[in-house]
């Protein structure tokens, strides 16, 4: 969903660019790629901003994205924002954030209501039980197609932290918050000592 | 925790606190989500959990959108909007601030470093999010099968997730699950 789909576009680096969207645009362009994004909004964003649009070259899509992956939040919203700004400055900023958000969120506003009323049928019931596995296995694939490179790499230090940090919010269900002041020091220590380690050698 | 006062507040503060550590991504914080609207404020069940879960992976738009179905449950339409602007506004806000401070990629290894120090945290993350929600929705093998199954088909093909969740949905229809 993310990180896999990071060096895709790195080819045709010379798309010309066209003109930079107005705030209107911003709000439709980005209002269509989240209705179009079944299972995340990120492959449909390339799309429209480096190939439909051309609003961005794939190497200036990837390193926004990249600064977005970073900080804490969904990923694609805060792409969104700073894409908008880039072009239009706050209001882009808020205008591709409404596009993004607003509609998908009004559909889900009317699945909620549905649901509240119609949740307990038996029939929707077992539908959606049916869908949350399917769902489950989804989120497992992109797991495991993030966790490859790891493997790959046999980058063990990585898999020790990835499966203590599975452990303490998975099976001991400790709070988020506890488990990443612990965990983020500690990991950010070893790659600084590793990387210090190849430095060296 | 605050028992008496607004639901709509608690569900202001929670969020936004929850978005600050929510590294990489919405299905990062699926554990945080499920702990505290099940285990602490008791705003859904477990088995309410896994349907709102897999609504939010039906419809389009950003995976993020499961704090709207969760804020619907707890405060009507209120409580949607203020669980998705609060999930939503103060990283988005915070994401505008450092792509102004750093409008040029800068030579320091620092970024790329801490970056990929996350990566195996955020991992970890959505591995605890599958397990959560499996323990929440798989009832029999025929569902833990199911998981797999779909598991495998998204890794080895490049099909349209949306065509395996439907068929998710008809098998649970059908009465397997």
């Amino acid at each position: 969903m993310s990180l896999d789909s990071l060096p895709a576009a790195a080819s045709a680096p010379d798309l010309p660019k066209s003109a930079p969207p107005g705030v209107f645009t911003l709000f439709f362009a980005f209002a269509k790629m989240s209705l179009a994004g079944f299972g995340g909004v990120l492959a449909f964003a390339r799309r429209g901003i480096v190939e439909q649009h051309r609003w961005m070259t794939a190497d200036e899509f990837n390193e926004t994205f990249a600064l977005c992956h970073f900080l804490p939040g969904p990923n694609i919203v805060n792409l969104s924002v700073v894409f908008g700004s880039r072009f239009r400055g706050v209001i882009g900023g808020v205008a591709a954030f409404t596009g993004l958000v607003g509609p998908p969120m009004l559909l889900c506003i009317i699945l909620a209501a549905l649901y509240s009323r119609y949740g307990e049928l038996e029939t929707l019931r077992r539908i959606l039980a049916g869908v949350s596995c399917a769902a489950v296995g989804l989120l497992v694939s992109v797991m495991f197609r993030m966790m490859k490179p790891l493997i790959k790499r046999r980058d063990v230090t990585s898999l020790v932290v990835l499966v203590a940090v599975f452990v303490a919010v998975g099976l001991a269900r400790l709070p988020l918050a506890t488990v990443l002041l612990i965990a983020t020091p500690i990991s950010i220590a070893i790659a600084f000592l590793l990387q210090r380690r190849v430095k060296g050698a | 925790m605050t028992g008496d006062s607004n639901p709509i507040w608690t569900l202001v503060w929670t969020f936004a606190l929850m978005s600050l550590f929510a590294i990489g991504g919405a299905n990062a914080a699926i554990p945080e989500m499920h702990r505290i609207a099940v285990d602490v404020h008791h705003w859904l069940t477990d088995k309410q959990f896994a349907d709102v879960f897999a609504i939010s992976q039906l419809s389009p738009g950003p995976n993020v959108l499961i704090v709207t179905l969760i804020g619907y449950t707890v405060g009507g339409l209120g409580g949607a909007l203020a669980a998705t602007l609060a999930m939503c506004v103060p990283t988005a806000v915070l994401a505008y601030g450092v792509s102004r401070l750093m409008a040029r990629p800068t030579e320091s290894r620092w970024p790329a470093m801490i970056q990929g120090a996350l990566v195996p945290l955020s991992i970890g993350l959505m591995a605890a999010s599958g397990l959560i929600v499996a323990q929440a929705a798989d009832r029999n093998w025929v569902a833990v099968l199911l998981t797999v199954a779909v598991a495998v088909a998204a890794s080895a093909t490049r099909i349209n997730p949306l065509w395996l969740l439907l068929a998710g949905g008809c098998l649970g229809f059908a009465g397997l699950i």
